[in-house]
């Protein structure tokens, strides 16, 4: 008896053992976050098999791409350095690359194999995570507006950050619930630097954010959609693609509108190599792959998000599928994207400034 | 007193299955809304057969399942009978108790410190991948195995210890004994055992979502990922299908129980007559 549990432990065992080693074609591992890619819902295009076709007719050989998600930046990374997992490329937002560039998690990219590299626009050069362009590829790129319903908002009141402290609109505004975000729209109100190491600026934000306590109808994340789309409450601040989202799905008695404060946060999301990679030409092609106008449109037309990629943002189908209004609000003209986001976007913080700021926005939520 | 105990039935069937009825509802609206629905439809439905990288973690779920549930089932049960012969009490129960921890111990905790385990582990080999669809099914194993073991255990206390003794008088071979008389004697507490395992691994996330590795999502895991834009209604539908399966198998399972009764009645009463 004792033999024959042990015999059948050990063929099960031995089963799993060679299902996970796995044969000798390439393999390629992607980790993206989730809903960020066209997976072919609905006959449309299948990013993933389409570069595993193409490669197999350019070059003869198979590959197999592992295809996985996260569902944010932290959880990416405490996968990746803890060691749990491992992948050859990943699509991080620029705060993260920064880190993962000071930590060494990144592999320097070989551009000469990434000719498309000059379909992504000269103005996403020189950002402040990558200084050099030596470690990612933009993929998409957002920037926060004031998002309202203009059935119940006044024309006129939708203008700057003011809206969001505006007293006529008391118990119907939204305000973000990370103290990140919800400090940036005190900050760009206020005239302050986002990023300012100096406590007494975000005191005076924390001020700031305590006045509007008593307006907010609530502090909100993704729940933003169906207060928003439902017309639960008028005005809110949220990323453009998002946006569109919402129209998609508002009610009948809901009229959605949305424009951009000045100044306001921008963030870009790139693909970059992991060290570790076990082939680091094949996530080049990939990267090259993604950058092609065919992969680059499907995925700027799934997202809804704006691409830095000149090939998308000029191709007729992709105009044509988005609508004039749509592509307004998207590509909004920016003189000089790499000098505003620079100056503008979020960076990564001491842990010390951090504690300080979750500090004073725990305070001013329990108020 | 009527009414009121009438109005508390009628509020705990309302928090019970609401939130599922709203899901069904909401998997044919129209639109793509939580709160508007603008018209019936199957565009849902329609949207997720042609989604193959969803319909891929479905089937990775269901492998996952499928194997812990047959591991653990044949484990636990061959745990069962040996705690079941062990003649030390102290012994006995300390085993118990151990076997519990999985089983009472939070998801997360368990989740965690399996991780841990294993990138521990892979590191020693110096592999920078130690997760793999090998460590999900071990860990899937580990929180499945109490409840089989369970389920198991007061079948063979209720069991006549004579049976598998008598077969043997009778000429069988102790694995022959076990087969032909302790099994079928059991055979209802392993098959409890294995039901309570595949739902308890069909619906895991926590664990999963710590152990699992490149190439292998399971659903649970692939629908948390998608918080970053909002969940679409082609969950809704998923789940409605998973709902209305597994409504089908739990109804099909009770009227094959209540004809094995009535069988076994039958049985009883035939017996009964002719003894007298």
């Amino acid at each position: 008896m004792k033999k024959f549990v042990s015999l059948v432990l050990i063929c099960t065992f031995i089963c799993l053992m060679l299902t996970s080693c796995g044969g000798e074609t390439l393999t390629l591992k992607v980790y993206n976050w989730g809903e960020y890619i066209s997976e072919g819902a609905e006959g449309s295009y299948y990013t993933i098999r389409e570069f595993e076709k193409w490669y197999k007719a350019e070059y003869g050989q198979k590959v197999r791409v592992i295809y996985d998600t996260y569902t944010s930046n932290e959880d990416m990374y405490s996968k990746l350095s803890a060691g749990a997992v491992s992948y050859d490329i990943a699509f991080p937002s620029d705060y993260m690359i920064e880190r993962m560039i000071k930590e060494d998690m990144l592999e320097k990219i070989d551009f000469s194999n990434i000719p498309n590299y000059s379909n992504i626009d000269s103005s996403f050069r020189g950002l402040y995570y990558d200084p050099q362009d030596q470690y990612s590829v933009p993929y998409t790129y957002g920037i926060v507006g004031v998002i309202y319903n203009a059935n119940t908002v006044d024309e006129a009141d939708a203008d700057g950050w003011d809206i969001l402290w505006n007293p006529k609109y008391s118990g119907n505004i939204l305000q973000f619930n990370n103290s990140r975000d919800a400090f940036g729209t005190a900050m760009y109100k206020l005239g302050l630097d986002v990023n300012s190491t100096d406590k007494s600026d975000w005191d005076k934000a924390a001020e700031e954010l305590k006045t509007q306590y008593p307006l907010v109808y609530s502090y909100v994340m993704d729940e933003i959609y169906n207060i928003m789309e439902s017309g639960e409450a008028s005005v809110g601040a949220y990323y453009a693609g998002d946006y569109f989202t919402m129209l998609d799905a508002q009610s009948d008695d809901v009229d959605l509108r949305f424009y951009y404060p000045e100044p306001t946060n921008y963030y870009v999301d790139a693909m970059v190599i992991l060290k570790g990679t076990q082939n680091k030409e094949l996530a080049e092609l990939f990267i090259n792959f993604m950058l092609d106008r065919d992969a680059a449109v499907a995925n700027a037309e799934y997202t809804y998000y704006a691409s830095p990629n000149k090939v998308v943002y000029t191709d007729d189908e992709y105009l044509e599928e988005l609508g004039d209004e749509t592509i307004e609000i998207l590509y909004p003209p920016i003189d000089n994207f790499a000098e505003q986001y620079n100056k503008y976007a979020y960076r990564n913080m001491s842990p010390d400034m951090l504690d300080y700021i979750n500090a004073l926005w725990e305070k001013i939520k329990i108020n | 007193m009527k009414t009121a105990s009438r109005i508390f039935t009628a509020l705990v069937f309302i928090f019970l299955f609401a939130p599922i009825a709203i899901l069904i509802i909401f998997s044919f609206n129209d639109a793509k809304s939580l709160s508007v629905f603008s018209g019936f439809s199957l565009r849902w439905y329609r949207e997720l057969i042609y989604d193959d990288a969803t319909l891929e973690s479905v089937r990775n779920t269901l492998i996952l399942a499928l194997s812990a549930t047959v591991i653990s089932t044949v484990m636990g049960t061959a745990a069962a009978v040996g705690i079941n012969r062990l003649r030390n009490k102290w012994i006995k129960s300390a085993i118990n108790t151990v076997t519990d921890i999985p089983m009472t111990n939070p998801d997360i905790i368990t989740g965690i410190s399996l991780m841990l385990m294993f990138v521990f582990f892979g590191r020693m080999f110096g592999r920078s991948d130690s997760l793999s669809f090998t460590t999900m099914l071990l860990s899937h194993v580990t929180f499945c195995l109490p409840y089989v073991i369970l389920q198991v255990l007061p079948k063979l206390r209720q069991m006549d210890p004579s049976l598998p003794e008598a077969a043997q008088d009778l000429g069988c071979t102790p694995v022959r004994a076990f087969f032909k008389a302790t099994i079928p004697e059991i055979m209802p507490g392993v098959i409890t055992g294995a039901i309570m395992a595949f739902t308890m691994s069909l619906d895991d996330f926590v664990i999963s979502y710590f152990t699992s590795g490149a190439g292998f999502q399971t659903l649970p895991v692939r629908i948390y990922n998608m918080t970053k834009k909002t969940v679409t209604p082609k969950m809704y539908a998923l789940a409605t299908i998973i709902f209305f399966v597994i409504l089908t198998m739990l109804l099909i399972s009770n009227f094959a129980d209540e004809d094995a009764s009535e069988k076994r009645k039958i049985k009883r009463d035939n017996r009964k007559a002719l003894k007298k």
